[in-house]
């Protein structure tokens, strides 16, 4: 391996593939990196060789659709400004993604309640008298009483798309009739409907995603999912909604079941505008933003650090990963190298910096310390203290978001005397975390977490710049699993180029599109290896994975047993 | 001949449209000074929990003697207005055998659930729940849960391990939820019931089927969900069902006044407080006014700030030096002070509440739990627990209990059984318990 990194004629690509293939150990990757020539057409050619290793799929399982995921289908259907500002439940975060979570999730009434003011807020706006007219797509003969065939009109379209498959006749007739008693009863036909509408918006149809499954006729004895199941979980997956007309229409005839529907599908998703909704909410997911919903900083020694600047700094990280991974479709790992990024008003305050009165497309200089999405406010503050930084929890959130690894918490009944800060001179949090790495309870987890966070103490706990810590120069050396950097800009380019990055986001996109953090080893070193040979590109990734058995095949689900999971911890334990 | 109540009276009018209806005041279901329900039967006894994080700082948080007449520690200093009210509960043991230990889980979870978690969210049904079940399947909400810090994955209350109960985290919410206009003011002179509701009542059916529905086709784990769905689905009924009813008076159940704005929210102690005193106020009327009968209020302490300090409550436990004269963490204890401060601002407005001839916590039983006993090691060993209210009687107050290193899962089984759940014992392995703590009980 070492040989063939001084080999100044393979190609950049091409040696990041092979240090891939070396993480990853996967004998046939290695055998064609190694023996095939060099060139991006040959990766084609490897491309087709490779195999997916032979699946039992992942089980089935009935999903909570998230808040955000009823919103993007109500604005499908309704237009962007059909929302509620309700705060959904939360999931559970479990094997690292909320979407493994939502599989568990249940509702009682506590939550439901809180669907049902969803339910309320859009189901009011949707019959709004500056909006019905356009939306139901229907007029009633009399606006005072009940009209059948325009309930029935539009019932059966959003009933549809919200339950993923047709209404029967006898569920259409029930709600229908649901619209029509209530229309009656208020003697008005807007009001009746907007109950009917309700009704669909917390039905466990809307709001639960069942896995059904079908025996495949090409594998004898296995499972399949049937069409609607795949049109749902294609759909959830790529644009973060329910399936929209065309793919239940592929649905409703086959054509999503055969290999070439199956694909025309997929490029149509992947081609839409809504994709950038798909790998907004899965980089949400993965990167665990929806803490930067309860983040809050001391407004003393963080005063620029606004609630503004909070929401802003989540945004800023979704815009930058969007722009440079579906819209340019540039490498995942340059997400650590690139200056490109956007501002608000609000974060460049943060950022010292002028800006416009709105957002703004921004590439930080050459000579700046901004360099790769770890050093934008989103990470720096959302893994800080409320009044200082932590290269623990910032080196924990690489390991864990990044890497994948689990980084166990600190026990209870330990007796921290030993680590106390004795000595009011201590002034940089290297030299505070020196005495937790010379105590053996502390040193095993500290040790794998505070060198990579101390990379990046040049930025305080609200993501500002600093080169002093209390009068003290900052020091940001360190290593990340042997290989050593100097600042935050030589730590972006060693997490570039780690197996563990790429490999890690093959495993999170698998796990987050089957809802199953479970997949046979081999099987995430094919879709590593193809991700690797995709030039780590995420729509490549999704496609490969969006077509492959491992994404449709499934088996019925074993008992589940909660397991543990350092990424499911609540805020507190966490810290 | 059948028979004809209110209920069905309403019904019969609604199907003619919206009406009013004039009931008199003749119709009180008090007695004559609001001690008790017009038939004689005592005013609903109701149950409380609240949590602050982080624990004691034992030197300075447990009294030396116990009984009656203990001298309040220094950091009990901010109870002595509120003594005589409360119970405080020392020197218990969350025995966790051989689960894993999981830092400021662990403590909070056997506290309330009386088993210990093997992982992080690994809660059973806790007491909330259990005593909801059992007094609170009548009111407006089974549940009421409000807390004063911006997270609402910080729960300490679990229907099962994959479904935790969040908490209002707004204060303004919490009054729209309880006080906006699905409130129904039980001493309003007229009652208008809404035709909408009706129908939104009768439409909950096409729901119920498509839970069925979907039985069908789930697997037995995924059955049980569905079951949790049906379950809310039929308190949702009943909910409106109460709406639809005339509630009966309730002499000192007076709606507040509306919230203008939200109270500001973040995580310094001011701010945590202010918001803390206005959900405490909000709930003490909403239990007041029978709208619930099971209500959780978290305080909060684990990511407290104090302005120009520049630890938050929990880095401040580990990385604070203790002092040398005073032989605890000055800052720590701080944070400390002011949760128990919240607490005793939290009592006094249930004891402040006049209710008949008492007060609204002559009826009602407050737990208020913690993660830890000493924060500094975030032991789980030396649990204390506070508790506030008579619970109708049956509790005696002012007294400081020493644990003697037992279970404190015996603090929620004398809970529940105060509560009136028939339970022989609660808690498993090292935590089940069938002995109350008799030195409280009336």
């Amino acid at each position: 391996m070492f040989r063939m990194k001084e080999k100044t004629s393979i190609s950049k690509r091409r040696l990041t593939f092979l240090r891939g293939c070396a993480f990853v150990a996967l004998a046939a990757c290695a055998i064609a990196a190694c023996s095939a020539p060099t060139g991006v057409q040959n990766d084609a050619a490897r491309v087709a060789t490779l195999q997916e290793p032979d699946t039992k799929g992942a089980p089935t399982s009935v999903r909570l659709v998230t808040g955000a995921q009823l919103l993007n289908t109500v604005a499908y259907l309704f237009g962007p400004d059909v929302k509620t500002i309700t705060r959904f439940p939360p999931m559970e975060r479990v094997e690292g993604l909320l979407q493994i979570g939502a599989g568990r999730a249940g509702i009682n009434d506590n939550y439901l309640e809180i669907y049902r003011k969803a339910s309320t807020d859009v189901a009011a706006l949707v019959m709004d008298v500056r909006r019905r007219n356009f939306l139901i797509g229907c007029t009633p003969a009399n606006p005072n009483a009940a009209d059948n065939a325009c309930a029935t009109q539009f019932l059966s379209r959003v009933g549809r798309i919200l339950f993923r498959q047709p209404l029967d006749k006898a569920r259409t007739d029930e709600v229908v009739g649901i619209a029509n008693t209530a229309a009656d009863t208020l003697g008005d036909f807007y009001s009746g409907l907007g109950i009917a509408l309700e009704t669909l918006l917390v039905s466990p149809k809307t709001l639960f995603v069942v896995d059904r499954a079908e025996p495949d006729p090409a594998r004898p004895g296995e499972q399949r999912l049937d069409a609607y199941s795949l049109a749902s979980r294609l759909s959830f997956f790529l644009w973060n909604a329910a399936p929209d007309d065309t793919v239940l229409k592929a649905a409703e005839s086959g054509e999503i079941l055969t290999p070439k529907g199956r694909a025309k599908i997929v490029d149509m998703m992947l081609a839409s505008p809504r994709l950038e909704k798909g790998v907004r909410a899965f980089f949400d997911d993965m990167l665990a933003f929806d803490d930067l919903e309860v983040l809050a900083k001391d407004p003393q020694i963080y005063p620029v650090f606004t609630g503004n600047a909070v929401g802003d700094a989540r945004e800023q990280a979704l815009r930058t990963i969007t722009e440079l991974l579906v819209t340019e479709r540039s490498d995942y790992r340059d997400l650590f190298t690139t200056r490109k990024t956007f501002v608000s008003p609000a974060l460049a305050a943060v950022y010292q910096m002028p800006t416009n009165s709105s957002w703004m497309a921004y590439e930080f200089p050459k000579d700046s310390p901004r360099i790769g999405i770890l050093t934008q406010a989103a990470f720096l503050a959302g893994h800080s203290h409320p009044g200082r930084s932590s290269p623990t929890l910032r080196g924990k959130a690489l390991r864990e978001l990044l890497f994948c690894q689990k980084v166990p918490p600190p026990p209870p009944n330990v007796d921290f005397s030993a680590v106390e800060n004795p000595d009011p001179n201590i002034k940089t949090a290297r030299d505070r975390l020196d005495v937790h790495h010379k105590n053996p309870v502390c040193a095993g987890c500290h040790k794998i977490t505070d060198p990579l966070g101390l990379a990046l103490e040049n930025f305080d706990g609200a993501g500002q710049y600093r080169e002093n810590e209390k009068g003290a120069p900052i020091d940001a050396t360190g290593a990340l699993d042997g290989v050593p950097f100097n600042d935050p800009a030589t730590l972006g380019k060693v997490l570039h180029d780690s197996p563990a990055l790429t490999s890690c986001l093959t495993r999170r996109v698998l796990s987050y599109a089957t809802s199953n953090a479970n997949a046979d080893a081999e099987v995430l070193k094919y879709f590593n290896a193809q991700f690797g040979m995709h030039g780590y590109r995420i729509p490549d990734l999704l496609r490969v994975i969006a077509l492959s058995e491992s994404f449709s095949r499934v088996r019925a689900p074993e008992s589940t047993t909660k397991t543990a999971d350092a990424g499911a911890l609540t805020n507190a334990a966490a810290k | 001949m059948t028979h004809m109540n209110r209920r069905r009276v309403l019904r019969g009018i609604l199907n003619g449209g919206a009406v009013t209806v004039g009931l008199p005041l003749l119709d009180c279901f008090l007695n004559t000074n609001g001690t008790a329900m017009a038939d004689g039967k005592p005013l609903p006894i109701a149950f409380g929990t609240w949590h602050w994080g982080l624990g004691i700082a034992r030197n300075v948080f447990e009294p030396k003697t116990t009984g009656l007449n203990y001298e309040l520690t220094q950091q009990l200093l901010p109870l002595k207005d509120v003594k005589q009210h409360i119970n405080v509960l020392t020197n218990f043991t969350a025995f966790r055998d051989s689960a894993p230990a999981i830092c400021h889980h662990t403590g909070w979870v056997i506290a309330r659930s009386g088993n210990a978690p093997r992982t992080n969210g690994d809660v059973v049904e806790t007491i909330d729940v259990t005593t909801a079940a059992r007094i609170g399947r009548t009111t407006r909400f089974k549940i009421l849960a409000a807390s004063a810090v911006n997270n609402v994955r910080e729960t300490f209350s679990y229907d099962n391990p994959t479904t935790p109960n969040t908490a209002e985290t707004s204060a303004l919410g919490l009054y729209t939820r309880i006080f906006g206009p699905d409130f129904q003011d039980p001493n309003a002179p007229t009652f208008t019931p809404n035709p909408a509701v009706m129908v939104r009542k009768s439409a909950l059916s096409g729901v119920m089927n498509d839970i069925k529905d979907v039985e069908k086709v789930v697997g037995a784990e995924d059955r049980a969900r569905m079951d949790q769905y049906f379950t809310a689905v039929r308190q949702v009924e009943r909910q409106f069902e109460q709406r639809l009813t005339k509630p009966e008076p309730i002499a000192a159940c007076h709606s507040p006044k509306a919230l203008g704005e939200d109270i500001k929210i973040g995580t310094e102690v001011e701010l945590v407080s202010s918001r803390h005193k206005t959900m405490a106020s909000l709930m003490a009327m909403a239990v007041a006014c029978d709208q619930t009968r099971v209500f959780n209020l978290y305080y909060g302490g684990f990511d407290h700030t104090k302005l120009g300090y520049e630890k938050p409550h929990h880095a401040c436990t580990h990385e604070e030096p203790i002092d040398e004269k005073l032989g605890y963490q000055i800052n720590h204890a701080w944070f400390t002070m002011r949760s128990i401060q919240a607490w005793a601002e939290y009592v006094k407005v249930l004891a402040d509440f006049k209710e008949g001839g008492g007060s609204l916590l002559d009826r009602v039983l407050v737990m208020g739990t913690t993660d830890v006993g000493e924060a500094r090691i975030h032991s789980i060993d030396h649990l204390p627990i506070l508790m506030a209210g008579r619970a109708g009687g049956k509790v005696k107050t002012g007294y400081h209990v020493d644990g003697g290193g037992t279970s404190i899962a015996r603090i929620g089984y004398t809970a529940m059984r105060v509560m009136g759940l028939d339970i022989p014992n609660w808690g498993t392995n090292s935590n089940n318990t069938s002995k109350e703590l008799g030195e409280i009980l009336v």
